[in-house]
């Protein structure tokens, strides 16, 4: 793979397990040797012998990794002792730390005396505290529950912009890798499938991969066998934009399906519905559809109705190398 | 239906009685073998009996009086002290050092563990008598291993020596509790965190200061259990210091369990050998406390 960070950017790493996203963080941080090529730091070429506290990183494990032994302000300090940081300017940095993330009353506390959402922001001034050229972050918001973890998104999110540091971010949670990345890096099984903005990646994936990675529900692929397209082509759709014909209006050029409807998933703010479409290529998919709640109309389950795509949200791709046309 | 099943409730389901049942021959073992004896022991240690006598007259503290005015007992109260405590220093240093090598994966590790665990395994008589070959007065080959190399002028006297056979002693026992040791904070290195070691790799510590500030203060309460298993093994060792000086020469290497058994057994004063073993009782207790204590407090836990 070839991957160049730029300078500030909050670079997001998504992947399923084993896609070697955290490899990729870890050989970044030196834990671990790459086996052939290079990685370079600012003008640093770091692969090889340069040991993890050489390269200017640092880092937030998933399991935020405190000392248990240790007070939030010790752990928060040891970085700086390690580098033999006069003690007074590590009192002046951990309490400067410490108040961005407003733990400053935990100061005198142990890990386990903490909350997971307030242990994730010591090891967060644990990292920043040694005004690291890269943040690497692996998973940090996965042990919250759901509710702190949005809150927690946008705190990092914020302290990013504030601190303008590099910053490569591990997840497999695509909404985290939305909403937090200015790039995301679609991995699989050790491959890089593409870079981009989170718009890019969403709205034209590379390949059938990212389009069905990318999303939820994914996107719909199917073999309409139509005559105008090359034989033998994927046509791929979001499921928010597969709706009742009637919604959309008059000037909009539509691709129609009849769709047949199986059931309808009731959600609160969207509606999914499940079924299929009567098309030559691929007779058994199934196809989902987004209809948000501002849409009202009655989708009655096992019957057959008018749905249409616009031809402009409509992407196509090769079934034999999953790649767009 | 199922005809093989029996209706009603068996002895194998009567967890009450079972249970009784099992604990019941352990129980009796301890009882017999460790409790009355021990019972005995403290008894004794409150009379004048004597060995080819019957007769059992209570002397109160007579016994213990005795022997805190007896300096071999003081000499051998203070070797106890030295000797426990010297050694399990030497453990603590030699099972950390072997642990952190045993962690690291190498050729023929398996083989390397196997011989490290001998000195556990050995009957403790062998092996203090191999130990008197090696601190031999003539044959030691430390001695000629040491002028071979150039570093010897003169010639050691290991056992001969008072202070030299103290360190001898000291070495045996080391070398008798470190694999023990070992593989204790061995099973403790490996439950420590594997993310809290690279948390303080990338937060730039290097060796030492990681097992200084990190790895040892997290180990702490599984240290403290060996050392505490090592302290009661050492203290209550009969054997290796009877068959390397037999607690000379001249009585100046006794240890408290060779000294009662000199004077309660060989000298047939059950009433003073008896105080003399259980004088260290309480000390152990003690230290037993605290030490347990100790491992209870630091325990820290987990980082969730």
């Amino acid at each position: 793979m070839d991957l160049s960070i730029r300078d500030g950017e909050f670079l997001v790493l998504l992947g399923s397990s084993g896609s070697g996203k955290t490899t990729l963080l870890r050989m970044i941080a030196g834990l671990e040797q790459p086996t052939s090529g290079e990685i370079h730091i600012g003008d640093q070429r770091v692969d090889g012998d340069v040991p993890p506290r050489a390269r200017g990183i640092a880092m937030v494990f998933q399991s935020y990794a405190l000392y248990p032994h240790r007070t939030v302000f010790q752990n928060i300090s040891f970085p700086l002792e390690v580098s033999r940081t006069p003690r007074k300017q590590i009192e002046e940095k951990v309490r400067w730390a410490a108040e961005m993330f407003s733990i400053t009353r935990y100061l005198d506390r142990y890990p386990r005396q903490l909350s997971g959402g307030e242990r994730q922001r010591v090891a967060l001034c644990r990292a920043l505290v040694r005004d690291p050229k890269v943040f690497l972050l692996d998973e940090p918001l996965a042990n919250l529950d759901a509710k702190l973890r949005n809150t927690a998104r946008d705190d990092l999110k914020r302290f990013q912009r504030q601190i303008q540091t590099t910053t490569v971010y591990v997840t497999h949670d695509q909404v985290e890798a939305m909403g937090l990345g200015d790039r995301i890096v679609v991995m699989e099984r050790g491959k890089v499938r593409q870079v981009g903005t989170p718009q890019e990646v969403y709205e034209d994936p590379v390949d059938t991969f990212v389009a069905t990675f990318v999303g939820q529900p994914p996107m719909n692929l199917l073999d309409t066998g139509d005559p105008s397209l090359p034989p033998r082509t994927l046509t791929g759709f979001r499921p928010e934009h597969f709706l009742p014909q009637s919604v959309f209006g008059s000037g909009e050029e539509l691709r129609t399906f009849r769709f047949a409807v199986r059931r309808v998933e009731y959600l609160g703010s969207d509606r999914y519905v499940y079924g299929s479409v009567a098309v030559s290529g691929t007779p058994d998919a199934t196809i989902i559809a987004k209809l948000p709640a501002t849409i009202a109309l009655a989708i009655p389950e096992g019957e057959t109705h008018a749905f249409a795509v616009p031809r402009r949200a409509l992407r196509y791709f090769d079934p034999e190398t999953g790649l767009r046309r | 239906m199922t005809p093989s099943l029996p209706p009603r409730r068996t002895l194998a389901d009567r967890e009450d009685i079972l249970g009784a049942m099992m604990l019941g021959p352990a129980l009796a073992y301890v009882i017999l073998l460790v409790g009355v004896p021990f019972a005995f022991a403290i008894a004794l240690g409150f009379s004048n009996a004597t060995a080819g006598s019957l007769s059992f007259e209570w002397a109160g503290l007579d016994n213990y009086v005795a022997i805190l005015g007896d300096p071999i007992f003081l000499r051998a109260l203070c070797n106890s002290v030295v000797v426990t405590v010297g050694s399990q220093v030497l453990v603590v240093v030699l099972a950390t050092a072997a642990a952190q090598v045993f962690r690291a994966t190498f050729r023929g590790k398996r083989f390397a563990r196997f011989v490290l665990l001998l000195p556990w395994a050995v009957p403790v008589s062998l092996a203090a008598i191999a130990w008197t070959w090696i601190f031999d007065s003539t044959f030691s080959v430390i001695n000629w291993t040491l002028k071979a190399a150039g570093l010897l002028h003169g010639w050691l006297y290991w056992l001969g020596d008072p202070a030299l056979a103290l360190l001898a002693i000291i070495i045996v026992q080391a070398w008798r509790i470190f694999p023990f040791a070992t593989v204790i904070v061995l099973a403790g290195l490996s439950s420590i965190p594997q993310e809290i070691v690279e948390a303080s790799i990338v937060d730039g510590a290097g060796f030492w200061r990681r097992l200084f500030r990190v790895e040892l203060p997290l180990l702490l309460p599984v240290v403290a259990v060996a050392v505490l298993f090592g302290v009661v093994y050492t203290a209550t060792d009969l054997g290796v210091v009877y068959i390397l000086t037999g607690g000379g020469p001249a009585n100046t290497t006794h240890v408290l369990p060779t000294l009662a058994f000199q004077r309660g057994i060989l000298g047939a004063d059950l009433g003073q050998g008896a105080a003399i073993a259980v004088f260290l009782l309480p000390f152990l207790i003690v230290v037993a406390i605290g030490m347990l204590r100790l491992a209870h407090r630091t325990e820290v836990g987990g980082a969730r």
